[in-house]
């Protein structure tokens, strides 16, 4: 049997280390030894299967309760695909946000700001044939966090995919296009790269908006390629 | 060339997303034949032995292979001292590279406020004659850290393997 075909390193820059000064719960949740080099097996070039009418699609995360919730209504969507722009087809997207005053429908969330029973903030869609996904929310706002003094989020929607096979497995956030907050943001700013850091702010796109209803914002999602990259491949560069 | 998409921390209320009965990866009612059902708990700890009470911890595993009925995944949302408790099928071993075979395991992943990335480890079991010659395993030269790996038996069809993020004792992490 030939072994599966590994997912490439990821280029150096793009990805935040665990270790991250600025951002105190890195602290004493990072582990001081360096991480295992694994050579990849089924284990890693594998992954879920979730079968979407057991996993059902939660496309609107406006209207999952008995009334609108409040705030602006928004679009979101983009084309998800690897590092040699190929779509990731039928692949299972999880997102979930705050309401339009920077709260959480969670316990545990204890800023002073308006609940709104109206928006529960979960929301589930899969990618179709060629990688393109969808789904309508409204505009979170932002939130104050205890990171350092007068720390405040950036307005933001947690992205979870799962791709082909479990190292492509990715946790992100969305950002949205001229916030100030980005600039002063730990989190983000955990991403040396700036065109990394840059892709993960979402665009504008009238395309995507709808006429008298809702401004449409485009995030395009990439997950690890396999095999070798082309330059590996060809020897020539 | 497009490259990949950077990573940032799930945060702390990612149980928006939770679903208690992800963490039984046999809800849906997979075959006998498939397989044992066991069980598999422990527990998270930070650099100062606190609990880790908001992670996500996800299983995934190749064997026996997902279908409809059994997604190979699951998700457990740890508590205030920081356990978890997942419900699956036992694996089987499966190929490694080349000729080799890997004893059967868990792949984990961690993911909390504070993990600006997720953490990859995994989960055997004691007692596997497999594990001796795991190549994973058995690339681990020092006993202690090996042992970070191996699910101890804690009563019928249970076992259990407790994860340090950071400290004595720190768990064996996984770059893939
Ligand atoms: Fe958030």
């Amino acid at each position: 049997m030939s072994d599966p075909v590994p997912f490439r390193p990821f280029v150096a820059g793009t990805q935040p280390p665990l270790d991250h000064a600025a951002y105190g719960s890195t602290h004493l949740r990072h582990p001081k030894r360096a991480l295992r080099r694994l050579p990849q097996t089924v284990s890693e070039t594998t992954g879920p299967h979730f079968a979407p009418a057991l996993f059902p699609a939660i496309g609107d995360l406006t209207k999952q309760a008995a009334g609108a919730p409040l705030g602006e209504r928004i679009i979101v969507g983009g084309r998800v695909t690897d590092e040699d722009g190929r779509p990731v087809p039928n692949t299972m997207i999880e997102v979930w946000q705050a309401n339009a005053a920077g709260r959480y429908a969670h316990p545990r969330d204890t800023h002073d700001a308006p609940a709104d029973p109206n928006f529960p903030g979960e929301g589930r869609v899969f990618t179709d044939a060629d990688g393109h996904y969808r789904f309508v929310s409204i505009k979170p706002g932002a939130y104050p966090w205890r990171n350092h003094h007068n720390a405040w989020r950036p307005v933001h929607i947690h992205f979870s995919l799962f791709g082909s096979g479990f190292a492509q497995r990715l946790i992100t956030q969305m950002y949205f296009p001229g916030d100030p907050l980005l600039a002063l943001d730990p989190i983000y700013h955990g991403v040396a790269d700036a065109g990394a850091r840059d892709r993960l702010v979402s665009r504008f796109d009238l395309d995507l908006t709808e006429p008298e209803w809702a401004l449409g914002y485009r995030f395009d999602i990439v997950l690890r390629g396999r095999g070798a990259t082309p330059f590996e491949d060809g020897g020539h560069h | 060339m497009p490259v990949a998409t950077a990573s940032q921390t799930i945060g702390p209320y990612w149980h928006l997303i939770e679903h208690a009965e992800m963490a039984d990866l046999t809800r849906f009612g997979p075959g006998e034949e498939m397989g044992e059902r066991i069980t598999v708990t422990g527990r998270i700890t930070d650099g100062a032995g606190a609990p880790v009470s908001d992670a996500a911890v996800e299983i995934w595993q190749a064997s026996p292979p997902p279908d409809d009925r059994f997604p190979g995944y699951g998700r457990c949302a740890t508590d205030g001292e920081g356990r978890f408790r997942f419900v699956t099928l036992r694996p089987e071993p499966v190929p490694g590279l080349g000729n080799q075979t890997q004893a059967p395991h868990l792949s984990i992943v961690l993911l909390a406020r504070g993990l600006m990335t997720a953490l990859r480890t995994r989960l055997y079991f004691a007692g596997e004659a497999l594990n001796e010659t795991d190549p994973l395993l058995a690339s681990i030269e020092d006993p202690a850290e090996r042992a970070t790996l191996v699910a101890q038996p804690a009563g019928p069809g249970t076992w259990t393997l407790d994860i340090r993020l950071q400290g004595e004792g720190e768990t064996v992490f996984l770059e893939v």
